[in-house]
């Protein structure tokens, strides 16, 4: 068996799903609040702000010329600061608040005309909803909180109670159906209220600050458990948020509202690396970088490696070749095993020891996926790099100090730009 | 004497509102009349049920649904089932059944009225504010007053006293069910709809559960003012132990009034532990 030569990464390209047909399509959505629609309208074009159409005539322009779309299976997260008009926007694509004007196409549809009995079937077969303060209906059993949109279909009682159960064990809460909600704790709520929306096979999930009313380790795990639904389901999902660290978790696209329009559209990455405006700017200006760049974000492609089958002379003539000091060895289809010191392997030549006896195994592994502040304190004081090893348990690349402190450095210049 | 400096030409309300009643008796005299036989009917048919039963077996019965509705108060049922014993040991069983069939009638016919008009109001403003004067008037009006209509249109005896009763006992529960349904936080609204409910879904799914602790609340209210209003509307010939009372005051005979005064006291408070305890604990933590 040869030498591997460097690993050719396969990071999912993002722009290949932007070609797929959209889920939905939003086009020139308006909302206004107030008596005078068209006067507020107006008023805009003529390049008036929020504030002053407000204080001019008394409207409120919530939404105005949003367009974007949204392909099937990604989450959109649309945020923005209180007022920015990412909630009125959630509400208007089932309607919960009429659009003053343009078009929501769902499935090719446009929602915004559809009479009260189309909208209803759209309602109850193609849209989730999950809200913020759960809203669960306080006179009804989980399960049959759960089953609420089967029950407004008509769906007979036993076949829903078997969906209902079985959703109730998908979201870790098998034991609780026959509880009232009042007795069940945020996180067990927001459970609930998940498996209520994912009930009538919804294509799309609408979720209104679905995390933000939840205690900060809870919502952690549930933003975690999002994402692990999300890659089992693959529905497409608009998550409403004010929290940028949420969205940049969560998000496969963020919209970043204000004023009710929307300023920029971008990959987690886009956002951060090249804010759009000075507004953007100052928002990701907080955003802790340790905890927002990931392993896979700032490792090494683990360059030479080494086979575990592979003698010392292989070993030694990589590092020398690549002049470093140690290289990982790898086992049976790249499973991670451990490091060679460049001095062990010349040690174990003259003594004619083999590769296997030889190599390093309690060296720092982590996931891809692992934030930057758990993987300084592994690489502070260690000798080694530290590995990245996905659940497979392949080596996938390595960290070493200077690639920490280069991020973090990056960091620190963009902090001290937007200051 | 003082003088009045102008002399204001009385204006004829007596007169007009005369005229207004014979109009009403000419032209709706069959509607008052069928009015007054199905309310005859009830309070009668009632009445006679509650008699067919023993005294001592209605007590055990009152006791024991006492009993359920709180969940097993023990403490409660007995002390039903002493007060009802006390009512019979004072002979004033057959007044204290008549009483109970009035009241009962009453506070069905003002549910029946108050309830739907009370959805009404919730999901419409203009009936709200429509209602919104009538209801202070109803309600400011002194109870006396129910009673010259009652008359003029039904005459004396049980079926006015019912009349002027459900008039004065329907406001609370009419205003409690709208203000229950109004108070419907938004976000289970958004539920109903966002999962495609009908508005007949919505209101009997989500509104009316939700609510259903205010308008119990307004339920037990309607019961507690129809017993009040017992007394009240004796002196239109209403009977029962409410007639007792007046009887007692005419006649200056103070054990005969405190002792039918005693027994709708124990009936009142009977009604009220069972209302209470049939009000939906599911905001309660156990």
């Amino acid at each position: 068996m040869g030498v591997e030569g460097s690993v050719i990464f396969e990071k999912q390209p993002r722009e290949n799903l932007r070609s797929v047909q959209s889920v939905i399509s939003v086009e020139g959505l308006t909302r206004v609040f107030g008596q005078d629609p068209e006067r507020a309208l107006k008023l805009r074009r003529s390049g008036r702000s929020k504030d002053e159409i407000h204080e001019e005539t008394g409207n409120t322009l919530a939404l105005y010329n949003v367009s974007f779309e949204i392909v099937p299976g990604e989450i959109f997260v649309l945020m923005g600061l209180s007022g920015s008009g990412k909630s009125t926007l959630l509400r208007c694509i089932n309607r919960l608040i009429e659009p003053t004007g343009g078009k929501i196409l769902i499935g090719g549809r446009d929602i915004v005309s559809m009479d009260p009995e189309e909208l209803r079937m759209v309602r109850r077969c193609k849209l989730g909803m999950i809200f913020q303060n759960f809203a669960l209906l306080p006179h009804r059993t989980v399960l049959d909180n759960v089953t609420f949109g089967l029950e407004v279909q008509g769906i007979p009682e036993d076949e829903r109670y078997q969906k209902g159960n079985e959703l109730l064990r998908m979201v870790g809460l098998g034991d609780y159906g026959a509880s009232m909600p009042i007795h069940l704790s945020g996180g067990m709520k927001q459970r609930v209220g998940l498996a209520r929306a994912l009930a009538g096979d919804p294509e799309i999930l609408l979720m209104d600050e679905a995390f933000s009313a939840l205690d900060p380790l809870i919502r952690r795990e549930m933003q975690d458990e999002l994402l692990d639904l999300q890659r089992r389901l693959n529905r497409t999902i608009i998550f409403v948020t004010h929290d940028l660290d949420e969205a940049l978790k969560l998000g496969d696209r963020i919209a970043l509202m204000r004023d009710g329009e929307i300023i920029q559209i971008g990959t987690p990455e886009e956002i951060l690396t090249r804010p759009e405006d000075a507004y953007i700017e100052r928002f990701v200006a907080g955003v802790d970088m340790t905890k927002v760049l990931s392993a896979s974000d700032v490792m090494h492609h683990p360059g030479p490696v080494a086979q575990c089958t592979a003698g010392t002379k292989v070993a030694l003539h990589l590092m020398k070749e690549h002049d470093v000091e140690n290289v990982f060895v790898v086992g049976h289809e790249r499973r991670f095993r451990g490091l060679v010191t460049f001095d062990d392997v010349l040690e174990a030549i003259r003594a004619g020891r083999e590769l296997e006896e030889i190599v390093i195994t309690d060296v720092p592994s982590v996931a891809p996926d692992a934030t930057l502040s758990d993987i300084i304190s592994l690489i502070v004081g260690g000798p080694y790099p530290v590995a990245v090893v996905d659940d497979r348990g392949r080596l996938r690349g390595f960290i070493s100090q200077s690639a920490i402190l280069g991020a973090l450095a990056r960091n620190g210049e963009r902090s001290r730009a937007v200051a | 004497m003082e003088r009045d400096l102008v002399q204001l030409p009385k204006l004829p309300v007596g007169d007009i509102i005369v005229a207004f009643v014979d109009w009403i008796e000419q032209y709706f005299g069959w509607l008052l009349d069928g009015i007054s036989a199905v309310l005859g009917f009830l309070i009668g048919g009632l009445q006679d049920l509650l008699l067919a039963v023993p005294a001592p077996i209605l007590t055990l019965i009152a006791a024991a649904l006492v009993w359920v509705v709180t969940r097993r108060d023990i403490k409660l049922a007995g002390l039903t089932a002493l007060g009802l014993l006390l009512i019979w040991d004072l002979h004033l069983w057959n007044l204290a059944m008549l009483t109970l069939a009035l009241v009962l009638v009453s506070t069905i016919v003002a549910l029946a009225i108050s309830i739907p008009l009370g959805i009404a109001a919730a999901g419409n403003d203009t009936i709200n504010a429509a209602l919104r004067p009538i209801l202070d008037f109803m309600q400011t009006m002194p109870p006396f007053v129910y009673l010259i209509p009652a008359v003029i249109f039904f005459g004396l005896g049980n079926v006015p006293g019912t009349i002027a009763t459900v008039v004065f006992a329907m406001p609370p529960a009419l205003r409690l069910t709208n203000l229950g349904i109004r108070q419907v936080p938004i976000e289970l609204i958004e539920v109903a709809d966002a999962f495609g409910s009908t508005p007949q879904q919505k209101l009997f799914k989500v509104q009316l559960p939700v609510a259903l602790p205010t308008i119990m609340a307004g339920v037990n209210q309607c019961i507690m003012l129809a017993l009040s209003m017992t007394v009240i509307a004796s002196m239109i010939g209403a009977g029962g132990l409410g007639y007792q009372v007046l009887v007692g005051i005419q006649r200056v005979n103070i054990g005969m009034g405190f002792e039918a005064g005693l027994a709708i006291v124990i009936i009142a408070i009977i009604l009220d532990r069972i209302t209470q305890s049939l009000m939906p604990r599911y905001y309660e933590r156990q």
